[in-house]
């Protein structure tokens, strides 16, 4: 399969793509934020189908409303995001308005597609590109912020004392998260983010004790989801978000049953 | 050198006086029970000290030093702990979480900073619990991992905002023991919050007692009295003592017992019907 460009393609997308996800996915599961990233997603259909009304590159809206709302979550509080019948309304307002912009976007049933529920083998090399920049500056915003991201995670009352600034980490993350959930949105679409983004870390959580083997192995796991889902899809001519979803759920699930047993 | 004063102090919450002109001194290497209602401010005092609630008037100073934020010479173990108790990770990481926590940049954890905090865990005896999920600690095994924190940065005051929340008496003495411990070993300033004086009374040196926005500092026989307390819950108080024990009576209810029936705290209280309270 590796002598379509295509799939070359694919394989460096969906593989960046994965390693960010399953990177961010791991703090966004212990922060218990899940839900907000699942909201930024939708956020993003918003601003991508409103970026195509105008004429504007999708992947740009998709980012820049991703990032903007991230941020926008951050300061409002730990309160606000984790305020689910906020993030709900906001969710579903988000995929109202995106659908309103497909509305009047009338050559849009193939877009809509792509977005909702991703389209890997369409990246070409550009949106690879912008794929691969993205990640390494996320990574290296999330390397600068980790330590305190995790204090504050995990005991936000201490970590306050101690001078962490736990609004600011909180913004700065969010913003991140928004930059996976629009590098997932690519692969998998916005309405299968979680599959990518919290199902290998939830399931590394299971797994590990540890917190850097944790944070490897949710990164691995991730990986391992998204270029299984390609090769299934490249053999069964299935779709390949299909694919991801079912390695996914597949994993996760058999992580709660190791959890189970090893008590 | 005093740990921690208080000099006229006010402290406004929400349009309600905390603390008015409240004026009290803990000594270097002293042990402090610090009692008093809920809502009588426990909470909000240690906040103040730590530069995270504002004062409205008044000077508080740690260590002879004013107030700053992420004052590394005091040592702090909040009440809502109730987060990590569901977590699949080693206490220790949790530990090293706090160790270098409030550094950006991706700090490594280096030899000296493992070292440091191997030394907190093991002045309270939990180099082997760290080594365990921290999800799977009884209450009293997670209480003392987690009070090794406050021992990061080697501080000189402690402010452990009710460590015995929800534990057994058998866990309270325990945690007492250790806070003990930790004054004569370290010469560490200690104010220790509770909702009861019994399981800390022959542990502490002094009491400071809060109610009515007052705080009144000193030897328990002096403090927790008739006269005083009656000024400081804005009621008629009876205290009757057995032995080392004491019983604060309103009437014939046992105020502190009565009082945490109705209080929102959302954890369960391990109150033992027969056993006293104050």
């Amino acid at each position: 399969m590796f002598e379509y460009d295509f799939m070359r393609t694919a394989f460096a997308a969906s593989g960046v793509a994965a390693i960010l996800a399953g990177t961010v996915g791991f703090f966004l599961v212990l922060r218990g934020q899940t839900f907000a990233g699942h909201a930024l997603s939708h956020v993003g259909f918003t601003g991508a189908t409103g970026a195509a009304l105008f004429g504007l590159s999708p992947l740009a809206g998709l980012v820049s409303f991703t990032f903007v709302s991230g941020i926008a979550m951050g300061l409002f509080g730990e309160k606000l995001a984790e305020r689910d019948v906020a993030i709900g309304m906001m969710l579903s307002l988000a995929l109202g308005l995106g659908l309103l912009f497909l509305h009047f976007y009338t050559s849009a049933a193939t877009q809509a597609t792509a977005l909702l529920f991703g389209n890997v083998l369409g990246v070409d090399d550009h949106a690879l590109l912008s794929l691969v920049l993205m990640a390494v500056a996320s990574l290296a915003a999330l390397a600068f912020i980790a330590r305190p991201l995790i204090f504050a995670s995990l005991q936000a009352e201490l970590a306050e004392a101690r001078g962490v600034p736990l609004r600011l980490v909180s913004a700065a993350f969010l913003a991140i998260v928004a930059i996976a959930t629009a590098e997932c949105a690519q692969i998998v679409g916005v309405l299968l983010v979680f599959t990518l983004m919290v199902g290998p870390a939830a399931a590394a959580q299971n797994f590990s004790r540890r917190l850097k083997g944790g944070v490897a192995l949710a990164a691995g796991l991730a990986l391992a989801e998204a270029w299984g889902g390609l090769t299934l899809a490249f053999y069964s001519d299935w779709p390949t978000s299909f694919w991801i979803t079912a390695l996914s759920g597949l994993v996760y699930f058999a992580s709660l049953a190791a959890r189970r047993l090893t008590r | 050198m005093s740990a921690l004063r208080f000099d006229d102090v006010t402290i406004r919450l929400g349009g309600r006086d905390i603390l008015r002109g409240a004026s009290f001194v803990v000594e270097d290497a002293e042990f402090i029970g610090m009692l008093g209602a809920n809502g009588a401010g426990k909470t909000t005092l240690m906040r103040a000290a730590l530069g995270l609630t504002p004062v409205a008037a008044g000077v508080i100073s740690v260590l002879d030093q004013p107030v700053t934020r992420g004052n590394s010479s005091i040592g702090y173990m909040p009440q809502n702990r109730g987060g990590v108790a569901g977590l699949r990770l080693t206490g220790y990481d949790v530990v090293a979480s706090a160790a270098v926590g409030a550094r950006f940049g991706f700090a490594r954890l280096d030899k000296a900073t493992r070292r440091e905090i191997d030394w907190a865990l093991d002045h309270v005896d939990a180099r082997e619990l760290a080594r365990r999920s921290i999800g799977e600690l009884s209450g009293g095994e997670r209480q003392r991992l987690l009070l090794s924190q406050a021992l990061l940065g080697r501080p000189r005051l402690l402010l452990l905002d009710e460590p015995l929340i929800s534990l057994d008496p058998a866990y309270q003495k325990g945690v007492v023991d250790i806070a003990r411990r930790l004054r004569d070993e370290l010469r560490i300033a200690i104010l220790f919050s509770a909702h009861e004086l019994n399981p800390l009374v022959n542990a502490i040196d002094r009491v400071l007692y809060l109610g009515a926005g007052a705080a009144v500092i000193g030897a328990v026989d002096e403090v927790v009295t008739g006269p005083v307390l009656s000024r400081l819950y804005g009621a008629e108080i009876e205290v009757v003592r057995v032995r080392d024990r004491f019983f604060v009576m309103a009437g014939d209810v046992e105020v502190e017992r009565d009082a945490h029936r109705h209080e929102g705290h959302d954890h369960a209280h391990a109150h033992d019907p027969g056993g006293a309270h104050v």
